[in-house]
């Protein structure tokens, strides 16, 4: 009798854990219901024509016209760029780390690699704000504009230094510890025998990395940098204080702009509507449905290399 | 071919490995180097602002000097330990049965996969959705919801901590060997009692580490709280009420145009660094230690 209600509160409690998620996904449809009926899939792609000013807008909430596309463009841009920065860096520690490291060195890197994944987002923000963005603003960014500034992408009109580049930096320098101890690990599935072989056909230590493990790796580290994607879409504080939060499309990477996590943790509190609130969910909505698929597609490519393997001693 | 271009050819392997060497470590320097700037900064920053003023007194209004963040610290504590008190039992629940009842179910599976689900939400999404289920629910005779408050935010934390939980639990649980199972059974224990008293208790160690692991995390978190626990610059305990809490604080403070609140934002985040170091130090000096030596 005792031994029936355990294993039934056991069923319970696991199965919650799929209640949460049904209910996360029922409500975020729910409270959306208004925005979608009132502006459909073009909630995605399209702008409105502001009735005062006739210029293109995206984002008015005092007059009820909302689109996504800002926040979107935001959300790839400070992504991309944070992943173009983060994977050869992290790619090259894994390297480094799992190949050529000396062993004494291997335990304090990789606890201090675990470390700095578990720093809240917000004390990451906060560095930023006070450290990195002044040192882009005085530094890099008049750097950037002279030397680059003819292709468009880093015209350097804005004074404040928020924006992409600095977003996409602290979002770099958060995702990597998870890129590389990941790909760190897949690197580590490869069976030994591979490496020996390479090595025994003479080839140099390069040589070994990239023919016995990167060839063997390549689909586990696609995985891992695609769980760092996973991890800079939905990333919201550190964004929020440094992208500058303004709902408009720059073609250069210094302006400012806003993510659709940011957007969300600046406005929802403070909704002046329920169109408005509406509009936010749905925002939410979508970063949740493209997360799942993104962090899924991730798992199954990671598990793809070390499924199988043997968890090896460090 | 020739000895001049084999010699060639073996000089460019050579130099070729010699590059991706150096770039292998010219990569981790990159990479250590801003962290630990990181680091240092703040607890430079943070040791120079700590006082015990911080730890004592609230928020004073904008423009005046001095005060603390004592009801910021008092409002996390209290949200940490609702948090813990409904993501700990679901979690390590959900972790039993994935580990003792369920392996290789189907049922199992699909949990799982769930709980790797819901480990992905953006933190942000998370409030949103218990902004809609409590902060502002379509039912409206519910105790504590209908407003911000102190419980939706401990909610909202709680839920978060359960996959972690969940999937520790599972993975220590499936190390503990079979035949501490069977001698438990041997003896005619019942199957709950085998479970709760052997294998849990075996494996408790690891599962006391998810458990931490999983608070570290959720105690730095700040996007789930603006909208749920909402903040307050004045003492309260009650969870019916918004609460202030140590991640949203230092959120506030740094983006104020004062400097004596910027202060007070570094001393912050430096109390929850040094929280945060400790429960990652700790964990990993109990995993070294081997999660099953009392086993053996």
């Amino acid at each position: 009798m005792a031994d029936r209600g355990f294993h039934w509160l056991m069923v319970v409690c696991a199965l919650s854990i799929f209640g949460i998620v049904v209910l996360i996904a029922y409500e975020l449809v729910l409270r959306s219901q208004l925005s979608w009926h009132a502006f459909g899939l073009r909630f995605f792609y399209d702008s409105f024509i502001d009735p005062d000013t006739h210029q293109k807008s995206y984002w008015d909430p005092v007059n009820g016209h909302f689109s996504a596309v800002p926040f979107v463009y935001g959300t790839l841009v400070s992504s991309f760029l944070a992943l173009l920065l983060a994977v050869p860096l992290a790619i090259g520690v894994a390297i480094f780390l799992t190949e050529m490291c000396p062993k004494v060195l291997r335990g304090p890197l990789a606890f201090l690699t675990e470390l700095l994944a578990a720093i809240p987002s917000v004390i990451y923000g906060l560095w930023a704000v006070f450290v990195l963005v002044p040192l882009l603003r005085e530094q890099v960014n008049p750097l950037l504009a002279a030397g680059l500034g003819w292709t468009g992408f880093f015209d350097n009109s804005n004074p404040t230094g928020l924006g992409f580049v600095s977003s996409g930096v602290i979002l770099a320098i958060m995702i990597l510890p998870i890129i590389s101890s990941l790909t760190r690990e897949v690197i580590s599935a490869v069976p030994h025998s591979q490496r020996e072989a390479v090595l025994a056909l003479g080839a140099t230590r390069w040589e070994m990395i990239r023919m016995g493990v990167l060839r063997n790796a390549r689909i586990g580290i696609v995985g891992a940098i695609i769980l760092g994607l996973g991890r800079a879409l939905g990333e919201t504080m550190a964004v929020t204080m440094v992208i500058g939060n303004s709902p408009e499309i720059h073609r250069s990477l210094l302006a400012t702009g806003s993510s659709m996590a940011s957007v969300i943790a600046n406005e929802y509190a403070e909704a002046s509507s329920d169109l408005h609130l509406s509009a936010l969910t749905e925002i939410g909505l979508a970063l949740f449905l493209v997360t799942i698929i993104v962090n899924a597609c991730a798992q199954v490519l990671v598990w793809a290399v070390t499924r199988g393997a043997p968890a090896q001693a460090h | 071919m020739n000895e001049g271009a084999f010699e060639f050819r073996s000089k460019m392997r050579a130099l070729t490995d010699g590059a991706v060497t150096s770039l292998a470590i010219l990569a981790t320097v990159l990479v250590i180097v801003p962290l630990a700037v990181i680091f240092v900064h703040l607890v430079y920053k943070g040791a120079a602002s700590l006082n015990l003023a911080f730890f004592t007194q609230i928020p004073k209004p904008p423009g005046e000097m001095g005060g603390g963040m004592a009801n910021a610290i008092l409002g996390s504590a209290i949200l940490l330990a609702l948090a813990s008190a409904i993501g700990v039992p679901v979690g390590i629940g959900a972790g039993i049965f994935l580990a003792e009842f369920g392996r290789g179910s189907k049922l199992a599976n699909a949990i799982r996969f769930t709980a790797d689900v819901l480990n992905g939400v953006p933190s942000i999404v998370m409030g949103v959705a218990v902004y809609a289920l409590v902060v502002h629910p379509r039912i409206g005779f519910l105790p504590f919801t209908g407003h911000f408050s102190a419980f939706s935010g401990g909610v909202a934390l709680g839920i978060m901590m359960i996959p972690t939980v969940c999937r520790t639990t599972e993975e220590m649980l499936l190390m503990v060997p079979n035949a501490v199972r069977e001698a438990a059974l041997g003896l005619g224990v019942p199957n709950w009692r085998s479970v709760l008293s052997i294998t849990v208790r075996t494996a408790s160690p690891g599962i006391i580490t998810g458990c931490m692991l999983a608070f570290a995390r959720v105690a730095g978190e700040t996007a789930p709280l603006i909208f749920t626990a909402f903040g307050n610059a004045f003492w309260s305990s009650s969870l019916n009420r918004p609460i202030a809490a140590l991640p949203l604080q230092i959120y506030v403070y740094a983006l104020s145009p004062y400097d004596d609140w910027r202060r007070l934002a570094w001393a912050g985040a430096l109390v929850l660094i040094v929280l945060i170091v400790m429960a990652v130090s700790l964990v990993r000096y109990v995993t070294s230690r081997g999660v099953l030596k009392g086993a053996s």
